[in-house]
């Protein structure tokens, strides 16, 4: 690897409760995403992916190791990072643009500006039309569009995203994939992706990160080599199918051989 | 042709479900009266006919009584209540974002909200006086008590995903507070606000009806002693509407408020 990790975990251990209740979410973590890459995370529930996430967003802090963002140690939350989460977050209580505009507002940026890069960001996410409209008059796909756009705005460096399409329907997630690989391919931010769509986690990504769980921890690591730019002929490949299988094995089939 | 006979059947068709509790309402209001009027007229009861409510309101209207004693008794509410409300919103953002003072403040609150506001009358007129101050503070205590807690609980509720979704876009604890913290609790506070205006109009007129000089609950206090029973009804009667006009305000304001919050 010639240049520095994006995002790197060294020796990441993640302890919740003390004495008796001790419970330890992630044990002893190594791992290096690269500038500009797409990593999906995969594992069973309780392995430990939120956590690890949101150790990088800076919402948890570390029991032992480091993680670091840019060769820097992750201290709190910035807007170098962009976390999209499952449940949206959108402010109820602001229309689609206001929210937009939350983390622009925030930063200091003018009223008019502020206006101008919401629209622009909301009509790549095409919802410009519902730019002034209230969250809870929109559909969960809306929603989280909105969410990204939301994210997108203050310009991160990173994409942190748990889980963002798991509410949606199939067909919804379908466009929403391919939009996220279509915006990925002008800018291409590192992208740290939680799904427990083994799919998914394939059509989009560079590389799988198969974790286990009790304690969390790396499993398997699987190196997705399909060309882009994805589309329905790669979803639709032998190669493909083969490494969807693969990770399903990684995810699924441990229990079996640990018994 | 068939079409728009259709449409208009359809129309009407909703026009009365939408209108029917209105309606239903008025029929029930006048069968009522007419049940009051029946019974009184009939001899079974010895309350005073609606007529002579009626009259009696016309009295008490024209001579200006009725709008004096009106006068007092929202004073004192409002008064009571703006004051109650205005210490309890911080307050209770106070214990909401602080557990030091949540664990300082909550004992307090949790003992003097078991204690019925009029309870503390007696101490209230023997350390305050007679005047208006007890009366006042009463009021004060039961907006504040009720108000206090649902800005708290509130605070407490707001989602935890809002809180990290605005430290990601790089709030600090100032913009949570204000741009998160804040309109999130509105709809409890809101609530809190309702709850607090009931039971100081409440308040009001039972604490009247023990220590004033004036207002609607003194009305009918005088009433009971000269047997007024006329006097009486149109205070009660003026007493549920200003009861009802005010809790139409604080849902109207809430309604307005709060638009955004998801309705189910
Ligand atoms: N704040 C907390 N306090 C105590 N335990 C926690 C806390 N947060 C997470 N855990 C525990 O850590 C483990 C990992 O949780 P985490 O949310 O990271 O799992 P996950 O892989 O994201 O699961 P899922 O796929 O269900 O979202 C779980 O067993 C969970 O119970
Ligand atoms: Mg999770």
């Amino acid at each position: 690897m010639t240049s520095a990790p994006k995002i790197e975990f060294r020796n990441l251990r993640k302890t919740f409760g003390e004495g008796a209740s001790l419970f330890t979410a992630i044990d002893n973590l190594d791992l290096q995403i690269r500038d500009g890459e797409i990593v999906t995370v995969v594992g069973p529930s309780g392995c430990g992916k939120s956590t690890a996430m949101n150790i990088v967003a800076g919402l948890t802090d570390v029991s032992s190791g480091e993680c670091r963002v840019d060769g820097k140690l992750v201290n709190g939350p910035g807007p170098e990072r962009g976390v999209i989460f499952q449940q949206y977050a959108l402010f109820p209580w602001l229309t689609v643009r206001e929210n937009v505009e939350f983390g622009l507002r925030i930063q200091g940026v003018g009223k008019k500006d502020r206006e101008t890069r919401a629209l622009h960001y909301l009509d790549l996410v095409g919802l410009k039309a519902f730019a002034d409209a209230y969250p809870k008059t929109l559909s969960g796909g809306m929603k989280q569009r909105c969410a990204i756009a939301r994210a997108y705005a203050v310009n991160p460096s990173v994409l942190l995203m748990d889980e963002p399409f798991g509410a949606l329907d199939a067909l919804t997630r379908v466009k929403l994939q391919n939009q996220l690989l279509d915006t990925w391919s002008r800018d291409k931010r590192t992208v740290m992706f939680i799904t427990h769509d083994v799919d998914e986690a394939v059509y989009i990504a560079h590389r799988v990160i198969v974790l286990a769980a009790n304690p969390g921890r790396l499993q398997e690591i699987i190196e997705v080599d399909l060309p882009f730019p994805r589309n329905d002929e790669v979803r639709l490949s032998p190669e493909f199918i083969t490494l969807r299988n693969k990770v399903w094995r990684a995810v699924y089939h441990r229990d079996d051989q640990a018994a | 042709m068939t079409a728009v006979s259709g449409t208009t059947a359809t129309t009407w068709k909703r026009k009365l479900g939408k209108s029917s509790p209105l309606i239903y309402g008025t029929i029930s209001f006048i069968l009522g009266i007419g049940l009051w009027w029946w019974a009184t007229k009939s001899g079974m009861s010895e309350l005073p006919s609606p007529f002579a409510v009626l009259q009696r309101f016309a009295e008490l209207a024209l001579s200006g009584q009725l709008f004096a004693d009106m006068y007092a008794s929202l004073r004192r509410v409002l008064i009571g209540f703006a004051l109650g409300s205005i210490l309890a919103v911080p307050v209770g953002f106070l214990m909401g974002w602080y557990p030091i003072a949540r664990g300082f403040i909550d004992p307090w609150i949790q003992f003097f909200r078991v204690i019925p506001p009029l309870a503390i009358i007696p101490l209230a007129i023997v350390t305050l006086g007679i005047d208006e101050k007890p009366k006042i503070f009463v009021i004060f205590l039961a907006a504040f008590l009720s108000s206090v807690v649902s800005t708290y609980q509130g605070v407490v509720s707001v989602d935890k995903t809002y809180i990290n979704a605005a430290r990601v876009l790089g709030a600090k604890d100032g913009v949570i507070f204000t741009r998160v913290v804040i309109p999130a609790s509105t709809p409890f506070i809101l609530v809190g606000f309702r709850i607090g205006l009931g039971s100081a109009w409440a308040t009001v007129v039972a604490a009247e009806l023990i220590a004033a000089q004036s207002g609607l609950g003194f009305r009918m206090q005088q009433a009971q002693l000269y047997y007024e029973l006329p006097t009486i009804f149109v205070s009660l009667i003026a007493i549920g509407i200003l009861g009802l006009v005010m809790d139409r305000i604080v849902v109207w304001a809430e309604d307005r408020l709060t638009h955004w919050q998801e309705r189910v």
